[in-house]
This record gives C-alpha cells, sequence and structure tokens, in this order.
C-alpha cells in the first residue's frame, strides 16, 4: 500500500507495508542513510529522529503510525548549515567512529529545545543512547557549554 | 621461496639502513601508485605522499581511521617532516593492493619489540597469518589497523621517513631547476625557497620533477624541538563529516539493484545446518532466495527488514553434535583443572616457585569473563560476483586481509577481487583478519546471486552471538612477602587459549618470580578485544599487587613505587596521577580510592579511580585521574579522546560485561542482557600527560588496561571487598555487605 510520509520537509510516498519499521524506511526506501541501524529493540538510539520534535527511536516504530507526523532525520536536520549543536560537536571533537553521532545529535537537539540549560543530572536521564567509542565525557562538555551560552540573554 | 623482504628481515642486526631502503619506493613504483590512486593534477612523491598541483599534500594512508583519530595524526608527522602548509594536508585510505602494503607496521615491530620472533607475534596479528607460515615475513603485507600501531610503526617507521624523503627530492628538484645546491635551499609552508636569490616554487610546481629523483634512504629527520605541527592539538579531519551524518560507513553502501541478506548461523559454535524448510516465508513479499550454507541459512530480500522478519521465521535445524551440552560452568571447570595440571613454564626469575617453600603464601584466584565487542554498527558487507569476479564494500581493520580472505572465500585469485575499505563504526579488534566471519557469509551469498550486488547484515542478536570474544581466563597468584613487606616471590598461573602472553610479566622488581601458562581450548571463538591480554593481566596483576600492599599493610602507591625503583618513568606517571588525585586526602564515608598503572603497546598509563559504593552494593564511579606517558602524544587531544574512551570501554566491561555459554551457544543476544556504559555511567575525568623521551607509544588501547583494576581498588578501599571476578554489578550483595559491616 501506499503510505504518504513529511520526511525533512519534504511529502514523500511510498509502497511499503505499514508495519515496516520507519528506521529502514528511511534508510532503504529513502536512503537517508544518516540515521543508523545499532540493536534493533530501542535500546541504543543510534536511529534516533524526531516525530513532531520529539527525539524517537525509529527501529521499533511502523511507518504506518507516522504517517501525519512531520520526521527529520540528521539531514533534515542540517539542511541550513550545522546546527549550534553540531558546531558544539566539532569544537569539542566529540565523535570518534561517530556512528552513534547522528542519534546522539538528534536526541540532545530534542533535549535542549525544550530545556536548554539541562543540569548534569537531567543529561543522564534524557541521553541514553550508546555510544561504544566512549565519547560521552565530550558530549557533557559540548552540552554544558551550549546549556552555559543558552543561559547568557 | 625467499623474497626479497625475507632477506631484508634476515639482517635484523643491520635494521635501521635496510628498514630505510625497504620502505621507500623507488621511481617505477611511483608510477604504478599514481595509475592506481592518483588524481588529475596529483603526483605521488614518495609512498604514502601525493602532491597536488595547488600544492595540496593528501597522504595516503594503509590504515582505515576507526576513529581513533589515526588519519589526522600520521597527516601531522608527514606534514612535520615535509614542511607543508598544515592547511592544505589531507588524507586518504590507501588503496587494498599490495603496492600499499604497510611494510613499515612489520618493521616497527621488528625493531620496536624486542619479545618477536616466529612463534609469539603479537596477539593482534595472529589472524592474519596461517599456522603453517607463522614467520616475521608473513604479516609484511598487510594493512591492519590494531595493536595502537599506527603511530608507532607505521607513522614512525614509514609515513614520517617518506615524508622526509619526499621533502629532499623537492629540495633537489628546486636545486636542479635554479642550479644551485641542494643546502642553500629551505622549505617552509609548502615551498622550498633560496633564500639567498629570494625565489621560490610551491610544492605542487615540482611534485611531478620531484617525483623522478630517486628517495634517499637516509632522509634528515627533524629533530623534535623543531616540531611544529606534531605535538600540537589539531581538529580531526573526519568529524565534520560526522555530525551531518554524511560518512557512509560499510552499512551505508547503495549499488544500483542491490538485494540485502539477513542470516541465521548456528546458534552453536560448530554447528551445521541439516535443514530448512522455506515454507513459513513462501509468498512473502520481496523474498528472493534461501540459501544454505554449511553452518547458516541466508534470507535474500529486496529490503533489509523484509529479509530479517523473514529469516525470523525460520526454522533451521542444526547439528550441535557434544557441543551442545558445553556451559560457562563446564568452561570453568576445565580452566581449574588446567591450572593444576597443564602448566607451562614461560619466565622463571631467580629461584622462581621455589622461593615459595618454606615461607607463609599469599594465594587468590581471579577469572574475567568472555566479552563481545558490540561494535555500533553490526558486522556487515556488500558484494557482488559476476563474470568470474568479486567486488566487495566493508568496513574492516586491514583492507588487503580483506581482499585476500574474500578471495579465499570466492576459491578466486586475489587478481579477481577488488575490495573497498569503508570507515567502520567501531573497530576494537572485531574486524581484524581471522575475524572476517561476516566477509565470508557475504561472500558466499553473493555467489549464490550471481550479477547482482547483495548486502548482509547481522542483526545485533546475529553480532553479539557470533562475535570472536575476549577470552575469559582464570589467573592464580602465589606470594610470599619478604623484608618490609616487599615482595619476595611471584608466581603466577593462567590459562590461555593461545601463545603465553608478554602481557603476564610484570613491571615490578620482585626477586623471584615464575610464570606460567596453561593452554585451555575451548569451542568458544576468541580474537583480539581492545588493549588484547592487558585487558585481563592488567586486571589481574594490579589488583594482586594491592593485595599485598594491603598485607604489608603498606600505602598501595608508595608500595608500588618501592617496586618501581629502577623504571623512572613508570614511577614519575605514577606520582603524577596520585598528585593530581589528591592521592592521600581523606575521603567520605562510602567512597574509596583506588590506583593501578599498567604499560601497554609502549605507553604507560595509571589511572586513579575515586567511588561511591551504596547501601545496596551499587557501584558509581565518579572521577579518574589518568596520567599517560606515551612518549610526547602526536595530535595531545586526540590522544586525550582515545584515553577517554578506553577508560569508558573498560569501565562498562567491569562494571557490567559478562557473555556466557549455555547449551554450547552464547546466552546473550542485544543490549539489555549485555549491558555497557552510558552517558549515567561517565565519571569525570582528567589526563595528563607526563612527556618523554621514550618512543612514541600506542594510543587506542592503552587507556583500557588500568581501569578495571582501579575501580575494584577502590571497592575494596571503601569496603573491604575484593572482588577477583568481573563483572562487578554481580558481586552487588557482597559489596552492599562490606558498605554496612565497614560503617
Amino acid at each position: 500500500m501506499t503510505i504518504r510520509l513529511n520526511v525533512n520537509g519534504a511529502t514523500r510516498e511510498i509502497d511499503v507495508e505499514p508495519d515496516a519499521p520507519l528506521l529502514w524506511v528511511l534508510r532503504d526506501e529513502l536512503g537517508l542513510t544518516g540515521t543508523k541501524f545499532g540493536c534493533g529493540v530501542a535500546q541504543c538510539g543510534a536511529c534516533t529522529v524526531h516525530l513532531n520534535g520529539e527525539a524517537k527511536r525509529s527501529c521499533v516504530i511502523p511507518v504506518g503510525a507516522v504517517a501525519d507526523m512531520q520526521i527529520v532525520t540528521i539531514e533534515g536536520l542540517s539542511a541550513h548549515g550545522p546546527t549550534p549543536v553540531q558546531k558544539a560537536w566539532v569544537e569539542h571533537q566529540v565523535p570518534q567512529c561517530g556512528y552513534c553521532q547522528s542519534g546522539m545529535i538528534m536526541a540532545v537537539s530534542a533535549l535542549l529545545a525544550k530545556n536548554p540549560s539541562p543540569t548534569d543530572e537531567e543529561l543522564k536521564t534524557e541521553i541514553t543512547n550508546i555510544c561504544r567509542c566512549g565519547t560521552y565525557p565530550r558530549i557533557r562538555a559540548a552540552v554544558r557549554a551550549l546549556a552555559a551560552a543558552k543561559a547568557l540573554p | 621461496m625467499t623474497t626479497r623482504r625475507m632477506v631484508i628481515l634476515g639482517g635484523l642486526g643491520a635494521a635501521s639502513a635496510l628498514v630505510v631502503g625497504y620502505a621507500l619506493w623507488p621511481s617505477t613504483r611511483i608510477a604504478r601508485a599514481d595509475a592506481m590512486a592518483a588524481r588529475a593534477g596529483e603526483r605521488f612523491v614518495s609512498n604514502w605522499i601525493k602532491i597536488g598541483r595547488d600544492d595540496t599534500v593528501t597522504v595516503v594512508i594503509p590504515h582505515c581511521d576507526m576513529g581513533t583519530g589515526i588519519f589526522t595524526s600520521l597527516s601531522q608527522m608527514a606534514a612535520e617532516e615535509l614542511d607543508a602548509d598544515w592547511n592544505k594536508v589531507r588524507a586518504e585510505t590507501a588503496p587494498a593492493d599490495s603496492l600499499f602494503a604497510n611494510g613499515p607496521l612489520g618493521e616497527g615491530f621488528i625493531l620496536g619489540e624486542k619479545d618477536i620472533y616466529p612463534n609469539n607475534i603479537p596477539a593482534f596479528l595472529r589472524g592474519t597469518v596461517a599456522n603453517s607460515f607463522r614467520t616475521i615475513a608473513g604479516f609484511m603485507d598487510l594493512q591492519v589497523t590494531g595493536g595502537s600501531s599506527a603511530i608507532r610503526a607505521t607513522g614512525v617507521f614509514g609515513i614520517r621517513i617518506a615524508a622526509a624523503a619526499a621533502r629532499e627530492m623537492l629540495v633537489a628538484a628546486a636545486a636542479a631547476r635554479w642550479n644551485v645546491a641542494p643546502e642553500t635551499c629551505s622549505t617552509r609552508v609548502s615551498r622550498v625557497l633560496h633564500e639567498a636569490s629570494g625565489r621560490s616554487f610551491g610544492f605542487g610546481e615540482l611534485a611531478a620533477d620531484a617525483a623522478r629523483h630517486d628517495p634517499s634512504s637516509h632522509p634528515r629527520l627533524k629533530p623534535k624541538d623543531q616540531y611544529t605541527i606534531v605535538g600540537k592539538s589539531v581538529l580531526r579531519f573526519d568529524i565534520p563529516r560526522k555530525v551531518d551524518g554524511t560518512t557512509a560507513y560499510g552499512i551505508d553502501v547503495r549499488e544500483p539493484g542491490m538485494l540485502f541478506a539477513a542470516i541465521r548461523i548456528s546458534p552453536v559454535f560448530g554447528g551445521n545446518l541439516r535443514s530448512v524448510d522455506a515454507a513459513p516465508i513462501s509468498g512473502r513479499r520481496g523474498i528472493h532466495k534461501v540459501i544454505k550454507l554449511d553452518d547458516a541459512v541466508v534470507v535474500v530480500a529486496d529490503r533489509f527488514w523484509r529479509a530479517r522478519d523473514a529469516a525470523a521465521l525460520l526454522n533451521p535445524i542444526f547439528d550441535d553434535g557434544v557441543l551442545g551440552g558445553v556451559t560457562s560452568t563446564t568452561i570453568a571447570a576445565r580452566r581449574k583443572a588446567a591450572l593444576d595440571d597443564a602448566l607451562k613454564s614461560d619466565l622463571t626469575v631467580g629461584s622462581g616457585a621455589d622461593a615459595l617453600k618454606s615461607q607463609k603464601v599469599i594465594e587468590a584466584t581471579y577469572q574475567v569473563p568472555y566479552l563481545a565487542h558490540a561494535t555500533m554498527e553490526p558486522m556487515n558487507a556488500t558484494a557482488i560476483y559476476r563474470n568470474g569476479s568479486l567486488e566487495v564494500w566493508s568496513g574492516t581493520q586491514d583492507g588487503l586481509g580483506s581482499r585476500a580472505a574474500c578471495a579465499k572465500s570466492a576459491g578466486l585469485p586475489i587478481e579477481k577481487v577488488t575490495f573497498h575499505l569503508l570507515p567502520m563504526g567501531g573497530g576494537f579488534g572485531r574486524r581484524l583478519p581471522g575475524f572476517f566471519n561476516f566477509l565470508d557469509y557475504a561472500v558466499k551469498t553473493a555467489m549464490a546471486v550471481p550479477g547482482t550486488p547483495v548486502k548482509l547484515v547481522f542483526t545485533r542478536e546475529q553480532d553479539m552471538q557470533h562475535d570472536f570474544y575476549r577470552p575469559n581466563v582464570m589467573s592464580r597468584f602465589r606470594a610470599a612477602l619478604g623484608a618490609g613487606g616487599m615482595p619476595a616471590v611471584w608466581v603466577n598461573d593462567y590459562t590461555t587459549d593461545d601463545d603465553p602472553n608478554p602481557e603476564a610479566h610484570i613491571l615490578y622488581a620482585i626477586p623471584n618470580q615464575a610464570i606460567s601458562a596453561a593452554l585451555v581450548r575451548t569451542h568458544v571463538p576468541t580474537g583480539p578485544w581492545r588493549s588484547v591480554e592487558a585487558s585481563w593481566h592488567g586486571f589481574f596483576i594490579e589488583s594482586f599487587i594491592d593485595e599485598l600492599a594491603h598485607r604489608a599493610k603498606a600505602d598501595p602507591v608508595a608500595y608500588r613505587l618501592k617496586l618501581l625503583a629502577d623504571k623512572p618513568r613508570h614511577a614519575a606517571t605514577l606520582e603524577l596521577a596520585a598528585r593530581k588525585a589528591g592521592w592521600g586526602a581523606p575521603l567520605a564515608h562510602g567512597r574509596g580510592r583506588g590506583v593501578a598503572i599498567v604499560e601497554s603497546f609502549k605507553s604507560i598509563v595509571c589511572h586513579v579511580a575515586d567511588v561511591t559504593v551504596a547501601a545496596n552494593g551499587s557501584v558509581k564511579i565518579d572521577r579518574v585521574v589518568s596520567a599517560v606517558d606515551c612518549g610526547m602524544a602526536v595530535n595531545p587531544d586526540g590522544m586525550r579522546a582515545q584515553i577517554e574512551g578506553g577508560i569508558l570501554f573498560g569501565l562498562g566491561a567491569a562494571q557490567y560485561g559478562e557473555i556466557t555459554i549455555d547449551k554450547g551457544a552464547v546466552a546473550q543476544a542485544n543490549f539489555p542482557d549485555y549491558p555497557v556504559a552510558r552517558l549515567a555511567d561517565c565519571p569525570d575525568i582528567e589526563i595528563h600527560f607526563h612527556d618523554s623521551d621514550a618512543p612514541l607509544g600506542g594510543g587506542g588501547e592503552p587507556g583500557v588496561p588500568p581501569t578495571a583494576p582501579a575501580i575494584t581498588n577502590a571497592i575494596f578501599a571503601a569496603t573491604g571487598v575484593r572482588i577477583r571476578d568481573l563483572p562487578i554489578i554481580k558481586h552487588a550483595s557482597l559489596i552492599a555487605h562490606g558498605a554496612t559491616a565497614s560503617l
């Protein structure tokens, strides 16, 4: 059946089963491979995208359930140049292998949109994505810097 | 057959001159390199170094950058010797061709590792050579990234020498044009200058001429005090494309008409596929083919999720044979028995174990579990077999080795195989040669659908259950204390599933030592896991020395310092970490501070960990203060990132990591039952460098080994509970009891 999706501001029509996982529709039907497969059970966060502005793990979301939502992937996040989060990621030299970072950046961006100055405790609770290279100290430093900048008038 | 490199390697005594001679290409090879890997306007000037008409220097690197930043650091080493403008320096991956084999890596080990001999190949390279060819020459034709070797071997013995030779060739080309003596010329920011006449040429104007000169076998290397690029923190080349989703990893390959494959491998290692009935998936959308392999069934479909969901519906029957009865318990029993009846001596110092006689013996037995690598990007490869040729794309830790492995899987000569090495989402040893099961399955899948590209992706479950695990190891210590409570005898017996482990040898000056290994092989496949042998011996040795310090009623730092009196670099690194951590300052109740120092991959790393133990026995690591002596860090911020990563990798494994065997198969399947470190686990980390004149040490791995023992020593300091068996989390009730008892 045909499913109509709104991805990164554009409407896309796809002939796909409604129970196909959003992650694989993005990657294999739409060629948006910046969103990554990590675990398939919503544990690692590598597949994080924004659904109506909320960070969601797309590997367990059936595409039929998001037909009416605004879907934003890493490709859409920086469509108009690097965002402050991405700039902070470069400044703090966060990524190592980089595979988890699309999901990490999507998760942090959604968090900062609703809470521009998260505490370390809030960050621990909200950002549960896995990074095997161990970039957490730099993620924390980058978010602290972003939070401090937002705190300024 | 005797090859040139075997002859060269035969004369190790005269190594340094020969190494340079081997390392540099004659101009005939330059032409082949240009044909293979130079774009319009680019010329190879020496091996690994291309220069473009616009003065851009491209360092062509016989490695993959797994995220450790080696492409940037190796480019710093090249730019330094070339006097290149850092803003015009790039890096790219060398083709998977023997022209670009990394000879300097092998040479680096021959020159740099005293332990190398034909039956003692560094653990991370063992998969590169078949047992019957376990000779030094056998691992020269490779492009391995592992063993924290890129800087200390490829950089030191290869790229920096090639760059220095290229600089001399550029100078020679300029001097010839000006008809002046080369000695009157100098180089600065990608230009050759003749100051007396005020003339200069950009590197790009000289590259073609320079390439016609033969490289000097003894290029002048820049003294360290003149470095302006090496030793400075620079921004990594790869990061901008890792924050916007544009880096294309192996799993992101898209070829026209590509199909996708999912696999179900025999859960019991070594089991065979007896039968599989395709009926449950017949008529499902997009399914192309069900392929029966010796030990697996593969479903090929037009989309990955269709292949994966269909594979999950199959009920393949596998032969488990006798291995279906193996469990972690039966394996542990074999290890314990081997320590009593299968020991072979590896090292004896002084009177060895005899010195224990009539002494009060302190004994302790330690264990570590199997661990999965759990790279973020699950294993995958894309392949197409057509007209007798094979083309493969994947992220691995050895391009040339991958090509050879694919040729072997396909039964094709290597000339018929093209291999494209792509970025990978984590390696940690999992993607080293010898452990290429994902390439083998992908090649066999492609050959079953000739003419069509097919991408095989392991699910996380297949990835975790068909890894090559960090071995599970048992280690028994017996020791006796002498004058002043210092250790007089150190006896260590441990199990191994390979050669004896050099990493079991201790740093400490103990007059009598006996170290023995007992070989125990099981059907569980094992392989190198970030820091390899040091990941277990670091934990064992640094825990037991802490036990001895406690028995001697000595301070753990002071006790170690006494035993390192003849090792000033180690002592200084230990003192630096202790001072920066405020060692000796009292901690609140329920908190503890522990120390551990391990040298691995030629770098010395000392961690001081602070922990807080909760009443329920859970352990929080609050802070790790680390001191590092790697000689000097080429890119200090990059080195810091590697030590941070090593700490998190070691911390997650120490706290939670355990793969167990049940009915011959791995019991864990995904992150819910194989937890790893997350942001909430991340301590505050401080890293301090102790710079020394020592040869450059490795970066990717040395941060891991001292992590677990620094944590468990801190738990002991807080609770009096000695953790001798990882992971920590399974001892929560013991720790809780200790925390209460110490009130």
